[in-house]
């Protein structure tokens, strides 16, 4: 049985069919790529899937567990973790502290025991700093610890979201457009830290424009055209599919539907 | 029968005041997405301009017009010199500073009038009518016939004409309507001037039947905002009918229940609209982006 | 371990408070440190709020205002030490803080502003209208809490003065300690985080509505406990004290500091406290500048007076 498995899924906007009849799975280790043109629906998906919006149709399950519509906290419970394609970074905190953030569900306990700062309390922030450090210095970011965050470039945000992301221990990772902005070095560091996670057990789900890279890495691709799955399967058999190169290029110009 | 007709009467009064402040807030909050808590200041000014020009031998029409025209001047003053220069704030500073405005306002009202409750004749006399048991006062036909032609005349400027197509091209995207030439900054003034206009309009309205006095502006502003919520933020029609039900309501509460805490009444609405139907009556539903 | 700058703060904090007097010219002036005291520890709940987790609220004076007349009430009525009645105050403000925070925090922006505007209106309104029980707007006379003459048993003799002076600082201090702690433990990050961006804040798995609850009993808690001192100082209360200009002034003095630091808002406390002290002849013109304070800062030193003059200082040297 699959990790994530999502069925159906559906979503409308003001009478318009944003994602429609979608699903697929993601098994542990696996690396599953969502692609698409623009506008086809692959962040509302995501958007869904993590509990941003509550799908009007279809199901989401979490290792056998129906979790449809459910909190994006009571996902990140249930260990799902994400990043978002235009960065919700905790701007006013420092680099350090935005992974210890991430690290919430461990390090949380009693609010009286954090309001006196109890030796508890104080052990559970020592624990995630440590962990939090570990990270920063797996994304290459160990150097920025103590800068505050919104002072770091946009290649090294997205990093940050990653480093953040994995403080929780996910078991299946969100990843919505991790390379955008980056350079070639910074892409393929991205790149080995996906493929890293991965291969200790944890289901990533990726959306990214970098066609290259989701080649590269990914295990199973998913393809997405004006909110329906019109393609999945392998990437070389993905990039042959004659349905896929269509999507992309635009061939029947003019044919009415105008999702952009 | 006959009293409870007569709430309608005095709450169909209070309401179409409470209509005027909310169209207020209507217009700002079009113009520039700022809900401005100042609002009722506008009210109090319309009040005591008007009186303290009529008791220094202003013929009572033109008073009414030179507090029309401060109260714009106001307006006008506060988006040039306090919301322009805020520029893209956050919620808390635009509250704040319109707070700030409200008390700043309130203050100065304190000390250029005085603290005391004022009152001037009715436009038609305050002889009373007597409507099958109902007492009608001449000031309050007048109040609801303003309150209506008002909304009309805004009506069509917001729909037939070029400059009220232009404020709410401003609202809706600031850039693109930059972008295809309206002079952004202009239209925002052109906002506070006409909403600070109406709102000293509603003051002036008000005052031969219920007072002024300089602190009456903050339960103004609550009470337009409850009703500019009743309706749907940023809907004219809701801002009429959101006025009349608030003052209906506060009537009713007033006669039947408690007058004591009829002023109780605005807040309630206020929290039932937001829980239960927060985009109002007339209002839209939005959706977050992430 | 090294002394880390929450402990520090702390330290300069008492040291001033200890120190001040040395400069007071008369008695007059603990008075006026006891106000500054007061008014900063419902300014640090309101850090807690604004500063933390992001939330305005524009009806704290509502939660001074229970707090305040827990303590004129509860001795008379329920035969309470006025010490009892200041903790039966908090755990008044606290349950209603909880009941009405559920469904107000769910609120946003202008909207929190003007339902928490309504909560505290509709506090001071039910405080200045049951006249049989509070006295209505000529207010209700306070019990003496008794500490001073106690002390004075043991041999620490203050005068009354004195005596509020140190009392209140003890409050500022265990408040502002209070809430250093938590802004740097998980809780205090998971508040910084939803006010920061709610949906990561959910994702990485912040409860953000329990947070924010948490955030506002809280707040609460201060405001109430600054409310009690206030009417025990006073010995008398009146419903201003749940006021709109009070809950007003409480954010200004929040954001005149710096909404986002402990020892920035209880500067702006004590800025906004002595101010009126120090224009006595401009007391007419105290509302006018009030609301031009508020003004001013928001629109050219939006992080706070503060933040602002140390990123000057630190930039000019």
């Amino acid at each position: 049985m699959p990790l994530l498995s999502v069925e159906g899924l559906g979503i409308d906007f003001g009478g318009l069919r944003a994602v429609n009849d979608v699903g697929f799975g993601v098994e542990p280790g696996e690396i599953v790529s969502v692609i698409g043109p623009n506008g086809a629906g692959k962040t509302t998906l995501f958007n869904m899937i993590s509990g941003a919006y509550r799908p009007a149709r279809g199901k989401v399950s979490l290792d056998g567990e129906a979790v449809t519509g459910m909190a994006p906290n009571q996902l990140a419970e249930r260990g799902l973790s994400r990043t978002f394609q235009n960065l919700q970074i905790f701007q006013k905190m420092s680099v350090l502290e935005n992974v210890m953030t991430g690290r919430h569900l461990k390090a949380r306990g009693s609010l009286v025991a954090d309001l006196f700062s109890t030796p508890a309390s104080r052990r559970r922030t020592a624990e995630a700093r440590t962990v939090a450090s570990g990270l920063l210095a797996r994304v290459g970011l160990d150097r920025a610890a103590d800068q505050q965050a919104s002072s770091l470039s946009y290649g090294a945000l997205k990093r940050l979201e990653i480093a953040r992301a994995l403080a929780l221990e996910p078991r299946i990772l969100l990843l919505d457009e991790p390379a955008a902005g980056c350079n070639a070095v910074e892409t393929e560091e991205i790149d080995h830290l996906i493929a890293d996670v991965a291969k200790s057990g944890v289901a990533i789900l990726l959306v990214e424009h970098d066609m290259k890279m989701v080649m590269r890495i990914s295990s199973h691709i998913v393809v997405l055209d004006r909110g329906e799955k019109i393609a999945e399967g392998k990437p070389e058999k993905v990039s042959r599919d004659p349905k896929v190169i269509e999507a992309y290029l635009g061939v029947q110009e003019g044919s009415g539907h105008a999702l952009g | 029968m006959t009293e409870l007709l007569q709430y309608l009467v005095s709450g169909t009064t209070v309401g179409a005041a409470y209509a005027l402040v909310a169209l207020g807030f209507t217009i700002i909050y079009n113009a520039s997405d700022v809900v401005n808590f100042a609002q009722g200041e506008f009210v109090m000014l319309g009040g005591m301009v008007t009186f303290f020009a009529w008791q220094a031998g202003v013929p009572l029409p033109l008073a009414a017009l030179l507090a029309i025209v401060a109260a714009a001047v106001i307006g006008v003053l506060l988006n040039k010199l306090a919301i322009e220069r805020a520029g893209a704030a956050p919620v808390v500073s635009l509250i704040i500073i319109t707070i700030g405005a409200s008390i700043f306002l309130r203050g100065g009202a304190q000390l250029v009038f005085d603290k005391q409750l004022h009152r001037f004749p009715g436009f038609s006399g305050d002889e009373p009518m007597n409507v099958g048991g109902v007492t009608i006062l001449p000031q309050g036909l007048w109040v609801v016939a303003v309150a209506v032609m008002v909304f009309v005349l805004l009506y069509v400027f917001f729909t037939r004409t070029l400059t009220g197509k232009a404020i709410l091209a401003t609202a809706n995207n600031r850039v693109a309507a930059k972008l295809v030439g309206i002079n952004t900054d202009y239209m925002m003034s052109l906002s506070f001037a006409l909403s600070a206009a109406i709102g000293a309009l509603a003051g002036i309205l008000m005052t031969p039947i219920s007072l002024t006095s300089y602190d009456l502006g903050v339960p103004f502003a609550l009470k337009g905002f409850a009703a500019a919520m009743l309706g749907g933020m940023g809907v004219p029609v809701g801002a009429l009918v959101g006025g009349l039900l608030l003052g209906l309501i506060e009537a009713l509460t007033a006669g039947l229940v408690s007058s004591t805490y009829k002023d109780a009444v605005a807040f309630i609405v206020i929290l039932v609209v937001l829980f239960w139907m927060p985009q109002g009556l007339f209002g839209r539903k939005s959706m977050e982006r992430v | 371990m090294r002394l880390s700058s929450k402990h520090l703060t702390l330290l300069i904090l008492l040291a001033i408070v200890a120190l001040a007097p040395l400069a007071f010219p008369s008695n007059f002036y603990y008075r006026i440190g006891a106000l500054a005291f007061v008014n900063g520890l419902a300014v640090t709940g309101l850090v807690i709020l604004i500063g933390f987790a992001g939330q305005v609220s524009l009806g704290h004076a509502g939660f001074a205002g229970i707090g305040a007349y827990t303590c004129a009430l509860a001795p008379i009525y329920l035969g309470l030490h006025p010490a009892l009645a200041m903790l039966l105050g908090t755990v008044i403000s606290a349950g209603i803080a909880w009941l009405i925070g559920g469904p107000i925090l769910r609120l946003k922006g202008y909207y929190l502003g003007v339902a928490t505007l309504g909560f505290g209106i509709l506090v001071s309104m039910v405080l200045a209208n049951e006249v049989p029980i509070t006295g209505g707007a000529d207010g209700r006379e306070v019990p003496e809490l008794g500490l001073r003459a106690a002390l004075k048993f043991i041999g620490i003799d203050l005068s009354n003065a004195q005596f509020w002076y140190a009392f209140t600082a003890l409050f500022l201090l265990g408040g502002a300690w209070v809430a250093s702690n938590l802004h740097d433990s998980a809780a205090g990050r998971a508040l910084r985080a939803l006010h920061d961006s709610e949906i990561a804040a959910g994702t990485v798995g912040v409860d953000v509505a329990r947070y924010k609850l948490s955030a506002f009993v809280l707040s609460a808690v201060y405001a109430s406990l600054s409310g009690s001192l206030l009417a025990l100082m006073n010995k008398f209360i009146t419903p201003d004290v749940a006021g709109f200009l009070h809950s007003v002034e409480l954010v200004t003095m929040t954001v005149l500091g710096g909404a986002g630091s402990v020892p920035g808002a209880i500067a702006g406390a004590t800025l906004l406290t002595l101010l009126p002290q120090a224009l006595t002849a401009l007391q007419a013109y105290e509302h006018m500048i009030l609301g031009l304070i508020m003004m001013l800062v928001m629109i050219f030193m939006r992080d706070g007076l503060v933040p602002t003059l140390s990123r000057a200082l630190r930039g000019r040297g």
